[in-house]
């Protein structure tokens, strides 16, 4: 016996060299949202190091915005989070509503509220569909893809397209609800919740994407403050910070809404707080549904109320104080705004939203309003000064910070782009971790190049 | 709400320059110099507690005739007192060097690259002061007033 176990004593090990390796994930890959590089050092399985490059998506939205008018960066914001581009329209027309001081209507308020956070929830189907598609759950992501499009719907009959909405104006919304809207829009939030719940009994125990979660890119809530993370991914490590609650903007102090908070921060905390957020977002809009009230949605009229054609006609005709201070009633889903006052706009000049299209093309006054509003060297003048406006985007704070010179340009556009900081955190994520790890975390952070690189 | 401009003036007289609170947001001009202990001030009194380094951003001034011709940006923000302050620091082209508070807010590792990317502003303690969105070899920096919107810099790969 005694000769076996000095055959089984541990042999003196030959000496190896080892070096780590450099792996490329991206630009372009399958898991990689949009264009990115994460430049990772790989000992064995085992991540070392990384080093994230972006920029692969600059459209220098910033300098472009410089170029023009007010009111022409409206649609550039749209292209910043594709996935929730009405939350950046929003957060736009806030910031230079603040600068204006601008105080807009009530009905208009509710509007916003209700699609931001439609566009919250699309947001997160969007996040949590991809990332359980990376992790191989595809039933999860088709499931979750069929009710962003109950929503996508939604958008498109008050917007008129899906993804380049452009639909806030200085001063308020472009068009209503459509009459039948919060009949829809309920029926669109059964459904919805019937998919969530679906997704919630595949995934949610599920073995697999449980191990795969769980302890997986973990923060502390230290680093995530001192990375200024903000966002599910915040609330996930235990910080109910939510910028809705913090400093509540339009209406929100008036829902009853809870904000979700993790423990652990790590993926799994990160998808167990967006599949909440997504309810507390559907409960919100179904309060705003109740409490809206009729009114205008952009800034000012008198309250008198003729339909679009009427409109044109007596505007052809040369009947001008006929449509004075009215509003016309037009498809939103086409081009209709209501007519505008400026009388009662609190701004140096009283000129901030655009008059209706009907009025545009239908009259010279009309023309001449427009041109004034939109033309370079003609458009909507804020004070000189400065203003920074955060909303609560599906990723965390999105802020804009706009500084104005007096003249028709914005001076200066900045975006605070909130999966800006989660990026810059990622490599401490990873560091530690093995290779397969990337993709359940890097699906948790919500990488949107748009928003990114803008 | 507390007057957090007013206090921080009262803790800095010499360093503070200017300060206003247009639209509701406090701000605070300060001396370059003084950024750094500021900052310290900033992040440890509790007064302030500003846990988070919102944003970092950079204005030129150029055609507005600012002297001195930049003015970089920090939008402050303390989650356990929910209060937000700016600080503005003026830099001049000449030498536009800023002390970096990567020490203080981890965060400001990215955006002081991108300040340095887009306005050409350097930040001095730095540990990796690269290029983010545009590529090694760009020239210029895109977000000053004199480089022209439309100038184009294709990047063609190297040349063999």
């Amino acid at each position: 016996m005694s000769t076996q176990s000095s055959n089984l004593s541990p042999q003196p090990l030959r000496k190896t060299r080892t070096e780590s390796m450099l792996l490329n994930v991206g630009p372009s890959h399958p898991a990689m949202h949009g264009i990115v590089r994460i430049l990772t050092e790989l000992e064995g399985e085992e991540v070392i190091g990384a080093d994230i490059e972006i920029g692969y998506l600059h459209r220098a939205f910033e300098k472009m915005s410089e170029q023009n008018g007010y009111l022409q960066v409206i649609p550039y914001t749209d292209r910043l989070n594709y996935v929730s581009p009405l939350i950046n329209n929003v957060g736009y027309c806030l910031a230079v509503e603040k600068l204006f001081g601008l105080e807009i209507t009530e009905r208009a308020k509710y509007i916003r509220v209700i699609m931001s956070e439609i566009s919250r929830v699309t947001d997160h189907l969007t996040c949590i569909g991809a990332t359980a598609m990376e992790l191989g759950a595809f039933t999860a992501f088709l499931y979750f893809i069929k009710a962003r499009e109950y929503l996508y719907e939604l958008v498109e009959s008050v917007t008129g397209a899906r993804l380049t909405i452009s639909y806030t104006r200085i001063g308020g919304v472009k068009g209503d609800l459509p009459k039948d809207f919060a009949e829809r829009c309920r029926v669109a939030i059964k459904k919805t919740r019937a998919e969530i719940k679906e997704v919630d009994a595949l995934l949610t125990k599920n073995r697999i994407f449980y191990d795969r979660l769980k302890d997986t890119g973990r923060i502390s809530a230290k680093d995530a403050l001192a990375y200024s993370i903000t966002g599910p991914f915040l609330r996930s490590t235990g910080v109910d910070y939510d910028v809705r609650r913090a400093t509540p903007y339009l209406v929100y102090d008036r829902f009853d809404f809870e904000i979700p908070v993790g423990e652990h921060g790590d993926n799994y905390d990160r998808y167990l707080c967006r599949m909440e957020e997504m309810e507390q977002s559907l409960r919100i809009v179904e309060q705003a549904l109740e409490q809206i009230p009729e009114g205008d949605v952009l800034l000012d009229t008198d309250g008198k109320v003729i339909t679009g054609e009427a409109m044109v006609d007596s505007a052809k005709m040369g009947l001008i104080e006929e449509i004075a201070g009215s509003s016309a009633v037009v498809d939103p889903t086409l081009d209709g705004t209501s007519k505008v006052n400026y009388r009662n706009i609190e701004t140096v000049n009283k000129r901030a939203s655009l008059p209706p299209k009907e009025d545009t093309y239908g009259n010279i006054e009309g023309l001449m309003n427009h041109f004034k509003t939109v033309m370079c060297g003609h458009g909507i003048r804020p004070p000189k000064g400065e203003a920074y406006m955060p909303v609560e985007g599906a990723n965390g704070e999105l802020g804009f910070y706009v500084v104005s010179d007096g003249t028709d340009k914005p001076y200066r556009v900045r975006v605070r782009p909130p999966c800006f900081t989660i990026m810059a955190a990622l490599p401490l994520m990873l560091k530690g971790e093995t290779f397969a790890d990337i993709i359940p975390t890097f699906g948790s952070v919500n990488m949107i190049g748009g928003e990114l690189d803008r | 709400m507390a007057e957090l401009h007013t206090k921080l003036k009262e803790k800095f007289p010499e360093a503070v320059l200017d300060l206003h609170d247009q639209n509701g947001d406090e701000t605070v001009v300060i001396a370059k110099s003084a950024l750094l202990t500021v900052g310290e001030c900033l992040k440890n009194d509790p007064e302030f507690n500003m846990t988070v380094l919102i944003d970092l951003t950079a204005v030129d001034g150029l055609d507005m005739g600012w002297k001195p011709r930049f003015q970089v940006v920090y939008h402050f923000y303390s989650v356990e007192k929910n209060h937000r302050l700016r600080i503005k620091v003026g830099v001049d082209r000449k030498e536009a060097t800023v002390s970096s508070l990567v020490k203080l807010w981890p965060a400001a590792n990215w955006f002081e690259r991108e300040v340095w990317d887009m306005f050409g502003i350097r930040f001095e303690g730095h540990p990796d002061l690269r290029r983010i969105l545009m590529y090694e070899g760009f020239e210029g920096h895109p977000l000053r007033k004199d480089y022209p919107y439309n100038q184009r810099q294709p990047l063609i790969g190297p040349q063999n």
